[in-house]
C-alpha cells in the first residue's frame, strides 16, 4: 500500500492538464480578490495573477489619457471580460470552443 | 444513359441532410445523393462504394470536418472534396484548403447564392472526367493569372487574404474586371497583386461580367511588378521618396475613411522603430498602452494556457478600441460608440489585413 500512495502522488506531481477557469471574481483596488465563484481546484496564484493583470491595463490606460470602463482579452480558448470597478474590477471568464467561440 | 455521379453529404444536422438532398438531387447532371450524420458512418460508405464528390460540414461532434478530410484525402485522392460549413472564420477556410479540399463555402453563401453553387458543384463533377493533374500549390499571384491566362480560361478567381476577399474575372484568357476593397478594374487588380500571401479558388465563369479592364494583362502585370520594385528598393531621389511616402498616407486615410475607423496606431516591436498613426494626435502614451496591452495579454495567456491571443476589445463612453497583434506589430484601432460592436473584430482585421498591403 505505502508503495501505490508513493506512485501516486509522483503521477500526481507531474504535469498535468490545467483546466479553464469558469466563472467570475472581483477584485479589490490592490488586486485581492474579495468574491469567487471559479472553482477552488483552479489555482488562486493564476486567479489572482489575472486579476491583477486588468487592474494594470485599466490604469495605465488611464494614464494614457484613455480611462476604459470594459477590456476584453479574447484567447483561443478563453474569454476575459473585465469591468472597473471603483479602481477594482469584476471579471467574467468564458472557455471558449475552437468551433464554437461565443459572440464578442 | 450514363450512371450518375454519387455525391456523399456529411453533416451532423439532419434537417441540413434533407434539405441538401432534396436541393442537390436537382441539379443539372441529377447526382445520387447520399448522406452520413457521422464521420464514422461517412467513411464506412466511402470504403464500401465509390464516389464523385464529398460535402461535409466542420462542426461535428467526435470527429470534426478537418480530421476527416485529412482522412479522405489520404485514403481516397481521387475524391473531390467540399466544406460547406457554416463557421465564418478565415482560419478555418485557410486550414481546409490547406488539407487540399476543392471548395469552401459558407451555408449562408450558398442559400444566397444557390445558382453560384451549383454551377460550381457541376464544375467539380465534371472535372473529375477530364483528367489532370492537382494538388497543393503555393505560387504567387502574378504566376496563376499568367497560366490561367496562357492557357485561355474563362473563370473566376477568388483570393481571399485573412478577412480580405476579392476576385478577378478572366474570360477566353483575357482579363476583363477586378474587384478588390471597394475598388474595381485595374485599380483593383493592382491592389489585389500587392497581396503577399493568400488562397485562391476558381469559380465558373461568367461570361456576361462587364469589362472594366482594357489594358493587357501582360501590361498591368509589368505595370504591378514595377510598382512593388519601387516600394522594395525606393528610389534615392528626395522628391520620389517624398511622393511615395505621400501616397501611402493618402491611400491609409482613404482606408481608414472607407471602414469608418477614428484612428489607427501600428506599433513595432520594442526597439524596431516608431509606431505609425493617423486619425489621432499625441499617440506616443497611446502606442505604449498598445504595446504594453498586447505584453500583458500574450504573457497571461500563456501562464493559463488559454491560446494564443485573438485580440483585446476595450471601451468607454467616448470610444470603443481594438488591440490587434499582426505579425510583430500591435495596431490599435479606435472607433466611435455608435459602430455596432458586432462589426469590430471583422472590419479591425480587414483594416489591419489592408495596412502594410
Amino acid at each position: 500500500m505505502g508503495f501505490l500512495k508513493k506512485l501516486f502522488r509522483i503521477f500526481r506531481s507531474r504535469a498535468t492538464i490545467q483546466p479553464l477557469p469558469a466563472g467570475s471574481l472581483s477584485v479589490d483596488r490592490d488586486g485581492q480578490i474579495v468574491t469567487s465563484t471559479v472553482s477552488s481546484a483552479y489555482p488562486p496564484a493564476l486567479l489572482q495573477e489575472i486579476g491583477r493583470d486588468v487592474l494594470v491595463l485599466f490604469r495605465e490606460a488611464r494614464a494614457a489619457q484613455m480611462p476604459l470602463a470594459e477590456i476584453s482579452l479574447h484567447f483561443g480558448s478563453l474569454r476575459i471580460t473585465a469591468r472597473e470597478l471603483r479602481g477594482g474590477a469584476i471579471v467574467f471568464l468564458f472557455p471558449q470552443s475552437a468551433l464554437s467561440p461565443t459572440p464578442t | 444513359m450514363d450512371t450518375p455521379y454519387k455525391i456523399l453529404v456529411l453533416d451532423d444536422d439532419a434537417d441540413w441532410l434533407d434539405l441538401s438532398r432534396e436541393m442537390l438531387s436537382k441539379f443539372p447532371s441529377q447526382p445520387d445523393v447520399r448522406t452520413a450524420s457521422s464521420a464514422k458512418r461517412a467513411l464506412a460508405m466511402l470504403e464500401s462504394e465509390p464516389f464523385r464528390l464529398l460535402i461535409c460540414d466542420l462542426k461535428m461532434p467526435r470527429m470534426d470536418g478537418l480530421q476527416v478530410l485529412a482522412i479522405v484525402r489520404r485514403r481516397f485522392p481521387e475524391l473531390r472534396t467540399v466544406v460547406l460549413s457554416g463557421l465564418e472564420d478565415e482560419e478555418f477556410r485557410s486550414r481546409a484548403y490547406a488539407l487540399g479540399v476543392d471548395l469552401f463555402w459558407l451555408k449562408i453563401d450558398m442559400q444566397r447564392n444557390i445558382k453560384m453553387f451549383a454551377e460550381c458543384l457541376e464544375s467539380l463533377l465534371g472535372a473529375a472526367t477530364d483528367g489532370g493533374f492537382r494538388g497543393i500549390q503555393s505560387k504567387g499571384l502574378m504566376d496563376i493569372i499568367q497560366m490561367e491566362c496562357l492557357s485561355r480560361s474563362s473563370t473566376v478567381l477568388r483570393i481571399t487574404r485573412g478577412p480580405l476577399v476579392a476576385k478577378i474575372w478572366l474570360q477566353d484568357g483575357e482579363l476583363i474586371d477586378a474587384e478588390a476593397d471597394g475598388a474595381r478594374g485595374a485599380a483593383a487588380f493592382q491592389r489585389i497583386l500587392a497581396w503577399k500571401s493568400g488562397t485562391f479558388e476558381n469559380l465558373p465563369a461568367e461570361p456576361n461580367r462587364q469589362r472594366t479592364i482594357t489594358k493587357s494583362v501582360n501590361a498591368l502585370l509589368l505595370e504591378s511588378a514595377q510598382a512593388m520594385d519601387e516600394n522594395a528598393n525606393p528610389s534615392l531621389e528626395p522628391q520620389s521618396i517624398e511622393d511615395a511616402g505621400h501616397r501611402k498616407t493618402i491611400w491609409k486615410l482613404a482606408l481608414l475613411t472607407r471602414e469608418g475607423a477614428e484612428f489607427v496606431i501600428a506599433v513595432p516591436a520594442e526597439g524596431a522603430g516608431e509606431p505609425e498613426t493617423l486619425g489621432v494626435q499625441s499617440a506616443e502614451q497611446l502606442a505604449v498602452w498598445t504595446r504594453r496591452a498586447a505584453a500583458i495579454a500574450r504573457t497571461l495567456g500563456e501562464k493559463i494556457e488559454a491560446g494564443p491571443l485573438s485580440h483585446v476589445a476595450a471601451h468607454n463612453l467616448e470610444k470603443q478600441v481594438m488591440v490587434l497583434p499582426h505579425g510583430d506589430k500591435s495596431f490599435l484601432v479606435g472607433w466611435s460608440p455608435n459602430t455596432p460592436a458586432n462589426s469590430l473584430l471583422g472590419k479591425s482585421r480587414k483594416l489591419v489585413a489592408s495596412w502594410d498591403s
